[in-house]
Parts: C-alpha cells; structure tokens; sequence
C-alpha cells in the first residue's frame, strides 16, 4: 500500500481523479461519451480535444527542462508556426490544394525548429541564462507573427488544414498526433541512451561534458525538440479556428506547460524527468478549466485555482521533507 | 584596458549613448519632438519606471519576480472596487493597496527563502493568483469618478517653453531618488548587492540573508502596487487586463539598463536608462507614423538581444574560460 502511495504518479492520479469526480458531481452525464455524426462527443473527449496542444508544449517542456532549462518562447513559436502556415495556404489561388497544405505545414515546423535552434545556441554556445535567452524571443517572437499577419486575423478556407483538428475514425485527430509524439519521445528517451544523457546534462552540464557527453548539442537538440512541439500546437490552435491569430494564439502557454511538468514531478532544477508525469499534469490543468466552466465560474477565474494547485504542488514535497526530518529526529 | 568598475558601467554608459542618440536623432527628424516630448517619456511611462525599480531590487539580489504586472492590475482593480463599489475614502484605499502589494511580496520572498521553493515558481503563483482576482472582482473595467484621484491625475507643473509635467511623473521620480539612496547609501542597499554576489558568502560575512531577501520581495511587492497606482492615476479607472506583461518590460528594461541578470551588478540610474530608452522606441514608432505597434516588440527584443550579448561579452572576458 504504501509503495502505491509513495509512486510519484499517485498524487497527481488523485488530483486528476479528484477533478473528475467533482465534475461527475455537477454534471451526471460528465463521462458519457456519444456519438454525433460517427465521430464521438462528450467532456472527456473535450478534455483530449483541447488538451491536446498544452500536453504537446508541456512534453517539449519536460525535455528543456531536463536539461536544466526553461523555454518560455513556446506561445511565441504557437503564434508564429500557425501565422506562417496560414499566411501561405491564404496565399494560393486553391486553398484546399493538398499539396500547399502539405508546403504550409512543412514551412511552419521548419521556422519552428530555427526559432528553437536559435534560443538553444544562445542558451548552448553563449552561455546565456535560458530564462533571458528565451525571454528574447517571447517578446519579439509575438511582434514576429503579428509581422507575419499584418496585425490582422488572416481566416482560411481549407478543407486539407482544417483535417489537422478534425476526426478520423471518431477520434479527434490532435489525439493520436499528440499520442504518437509522446510515444515516440518516450522511446526515444527510454530505449536509448538519450533520455539518459540529457538527464546527466541537467543534472551537472560541466561534468558531463568532461565525460565526453556533448552537453551543447543535446541543448540545442532540447529547445529545438520543444519549438518543434509548439510549432505543432500551432498548427492544432489556428486549424481548430480556421485562422491565425497573432496576438492571442497561444498566450500564456508556457506558463501552463511549466506547471504541468512540474505538477508532473520534473524538478525545474533540470536532472530527472517523467513525461507520463508530464502528460497527467496537461490533462489536469486541462480538466480544471473544464470544471471550472462546468461550475460556471468566469473563464479568468481559473488562474485563480491555477495558484491554489501551484501552492498545492509546491507546498507537497515541502510538508514530506518536514515530516521525513521529525522522524529522523524522533527515531 | 578598462578598469572592472568602468567595464561593469559600460552596458549603462552604452545604454546612455543610445538614449542620447535616440533623442537626437528624434529632434532632428521630427518638428514636433520638443521638451515636451521628453516629459512625456516620464509621464507615459511613470508605471513602468517605478515597476521596473522594484524588478531592480529582486534581480540585483539574484531572484526574479514575475507577479508584477499582475499585483500592479490587481492594484488597480481592487482600489476602483473599493472607492467606486463600497465607497471607501481614496486616499486610505491607496494606502491600503499599497499594504497588501507589499504583503504580498513579503509572502512570496517568505515562500521563496524558508521553503526553497524557486523564486520563478512561486512569483508565478503569484501572477496566477493576482490577475485571476483582477476577473473575480470583474471582467470589465471600472472607472473611477473621485474628486482626490481626478485632482492629482490633473495636477501638471508649467515648466519653462511651455511644457509641463505631472505629478505622477514627480512621484515616480521621488521613488526612483528615494531606491537609489537606499540601494547606494544605505546598509540595506549593501545587503541587496552582497546577496545577490554570493548568497553562501552574505550569510558567512553575517549579511541577515532571510531579512535582506523578504525585504527584496516586500519592495518589489510595494513597487508593483505603486506603479498600479500610478495607473489609476494615469487612466483614472480599474482595469483586470491592465498590466499584462509588466514585469516583462521591467525586466528587459532592467536588462537594457545594465544590470546583470545573475545578481549582484547593476544601479537604479541604469534602470532609468533603460525604461527611457524603451519609451524612446515606443515614441519614436509614434512619430513615424507608418511603423505599426507590434515594431514595438521587435525592437525591444532586439535591444534586449544586443545589451544581453554585450554582458556575456564582459563577463567572459572577466573570468577567460578555460580552454
């Protein structure tokens, strides 16, 4: 019993669990799920639908901040990557041509990896605090794609776009694009040595690279990785509204990115990092705007709880260190 | 060969160079750009100064406080709440804001130091919880209709060739004389460097590290109320979106001003460089005209990106890496 209770995931289950079950409280039919039109409806599939950019972030996320990072460009890089995409498909004479689509998409996930190699050569080779390197682009990057924009709301008309926040088989297809990330992120770190090595990284950079592991280039390869995600997000955001959007899309991301890792147990310190921690985290703070919706609280009103949870959080392993020492004095 | 004090100064004097040039440039190429212009830089941008003050203090000490711009709404939310809603006298109401802005600091410098919780973690909480109550007090904005609040929005000084200046512009000077006596001449002000240095070597040398870093957040707190204040004056009425991304702009005016991100470099007057020269680009892409406002962004990130370069530059230079 008290192993399950001392697995890292157990309390962010709970919270999640919790959130849930508050729902199913207000709203009885909260977990039926039906079927409109072959393509299934219901809150929890609202959860998926609309956590699926934030997990997306917050996955990148885990990884920068692995390394002992922080990439707070990611709502920049939302805005930009659908800017693009959008400012090209709005470009061609047929909009719902498959192969500009394809172009667009390509285009925007491009600029999205520069953008992140950008902030990690600045973090990686000039040494310079990713808090401030990335602070660059967050206040440049949001007038680079109103740049993009003209300032203006470009709206698309394109059938192929709109497929990236549309179903396949009933099942919204940001859920399988975001499963398949998380998989293969997983993989990739797990299988290999790579989750390994960018832990080592994090946990003592100098070190590390005295041991022959190339601390600069798993960086860059950290932030690129997360400008990578955020591009994606992008190309969820602006495809579910059929526009761009270069003031709002993805503001305020990167916050709720962090607190989802770090509700998921990744120390913001960098080593150690759970993406399965990291996926439970978005789909808490996902599930808490939805019930706070449910509740009927005005849409701002969740930054409020957004405190509570992140006091919450903090306070936790502080009360079990302070409960850890009392028994180590009284034993 | 530069000595270290004249390196360390070099990123302000930089900055100055630039304020300067800015100005010129903006009198030689605009007819309109006269004295007034200059006050105006003040008078728009009393808030950001006095914010950018308290951002000054924190990172000099080597943290970071992300609540600003949202203490700074909360401010002017809850002040225009209580004078307009519940009929509060004004000038207790300022007071009062004033008091939970520097409470508020307090608790989170008290999170920050007796917790070991990082000070980007907890001043986010903050930000969440302080922009938040700016909604639940309400979704639009409240205007405020007080004869003391009008009069001291109104109060200008005839300066001569017919300019003149608030009084908010005066009170966000006052704060920035008063910062710079307690940071240069007082023993507090020491403190905040020796801290911001080395945190192991201030507790060694006997520096009172946990009151020295609750005070940082406490004055940080009390600034970011006051530039709400300011606000009020500035638009006379609450607003819960006011202030987004304050603390954003204090801290890359700070930057700009030459203060080291790592703590324990850097002067107030630097600060003041650098939100005058931000508020140069903002009127500069005014009297151009054609230039639209997201320009604003850009140049600043820019400017952050080059005054940043130029720190690394120093600091590598000071400490040659090891080959």
């Amino acid at each position: 019993m008290s192993s399950v209770i001392r697995h890292r995931l157990f309390w962010p289950l709970v919270a999640l669990a919790l959130l849930l079950l508050v729902n199913l409280f207000k709203k009885p039919d909260f977990f039926a799920i039906s079927v409109i039109n072959g393509n299934l409806h219901g809150s929890l599939i609202d959860i998926a639908l609309n956590g699926a950019p934030l997990m997306l972030v917050a996955l990148g996320m885990t990884l920068v901040i692995a390394t002992g990072g922080i990439d707070l460009s990611v709502g920049s890089v939302v805005a930009i990557s659908g800017a693009i995409a959008c400012f090209y498909i709005s470009g061609q004479p047929d909009q719902n041509s498959l192969s500009a689509v394809l172009i667009a998409v390509a285009l925007a996930l491009a600029a999205s990896l520069v953008l992140g190699a950008w902030n990690g050569v600045l973090v990686a080779r000039f040494g310079i605090q990713p808090i401030i390197a990335t602070l660059i682009l967050l206040v440049a990057g949001r007038g680079i794609a109103q740049l993009i924009t003209s300032g203006q709301i470009i709206t698309i008309n394109s059938a192929p776009y709109k497929i990236i926040s549309g179903f396949w088989l009933g099942l919204p297809v940001v859920v399988p694009i975001a499963a398949v990330m998380v998989g293969f992120t997983a993989l990739l770190t797990r299988r290999t040595a790579l989750g390994l090595l960018v832990e080592s990284v994090g946990g003592n950079a100098e070190a590390s690279r005295l041991v022959g592991i190339r601390s600069a280039t798993l960086k860059i390869m950290a932030y690129g990785f997360s400008a990578l995600c955020a591009g994606i997000a992008g190309l969820m955001v602006s495809s579910n509204i059929s526009a761009a959007d270069g003031n709002s899309a993805g503001l305020w991301i990167e916050l709720d990115a962090i607190l989802a890792v770090v509700i998921g147990g990744t120390s913001l310190l960098g080593g150690r990092f759970y993406l399965g921690g990291t996926v439970i985290g978005a789909l808490i703070i996902q599930s808490l705007t939805t019930t706070i919706l449910t509740m009927g609280v005005p849409s701002q009103g969740t930054m409020v709880f957004k405190a509570v949870v992140v006091i919450i959080v903090c306070l936790l392993p502080v009360i079990r260190k302070v409960r850890s020492t009392r028994v180590e004095a009284t034993s | 060969m530069m000595s270290p004090a004249m390196r360390r100064r070099l990123p302000a004097v930089v900055t100055a160079t630039l304020l300067v040039a800015m100005i010129v440039s903006g009198y030689l190429r605009y007819p309109k750009f006269d004295g007034q212009a200059i006050y105006d830089l003040f008078i728009d941008n009393g808030f950001l100064l006095v914010a950018a003050i308290g951002a000054t203090f924190v990172i000099l000490s080597g943290g970071i406080d992300l609540s600003v711009g949202a203490v700074a709404g909360f401010s002017t939310m809850f002040a225009a709440w209580l004078i307009v809603r519940q009929g509060w006298t004004s000038w207790l109401v300022i007071l009062i804001v004033l008091a939970i802005g520097t409470l508020a600091g307090l608790l989170m410098g008290a999170a920050i130091h007796y917790l070991e919780i990082q000070p980007f973690i907890v001043t986010l909480a903050g930000l969440f919880l302080f922009r938040g109550l700016c909604f639940v007090i309400d979704d639009n904005s409240i205007s405020i209709r007080d004869p003391f609040i009008a009069g001291i929005a109104e109060a200008r000084f005839q300066l001569p060739g017919g300019t003149s200046i608030t009084l908010s512009a005066f009170i966000a000077i006052a704060v920035l004389a008063v910062a710079a006596y307690v940071l240069h001449y007082m023993r507090f002000g020491r403190q905040v460097y020796a801290l911001g240095g080395s945190e192991q070597s201030a507790l060694l040398m006997g520096v009172p590290v946990a009151r020295t870093k609750l005070a940082v957040y406490a004055v940080s707190g009390f600034c970011s109320a006051f530039a709400g204040v300011l606000y009020i004056f500035y638009i006379q009425s609450g607003d819960p979106s006011i202030g987004v991304g304050l603390e954003l702009d204090a801290i890359a005016a700070v930057v700009i001003g030459g203060t080291l991100l790592t703590g324990g470099t850097g002067t107030v007057l630097g600060t003041l460089l650098g939100v005058l020269v931000f508020g140069m680009v903002k009127t500069i892409l005014n009297f151009e005209g054609t230039l639209s406002s997201w320009w604003v962004r850009i140049f600043v990130g820019s400017l952050l990106l080059a005054f940043i370069l130029l720190q690394r530059l120093m600091v590598a230079r000071k400490t040659p890496a090891p080959a």
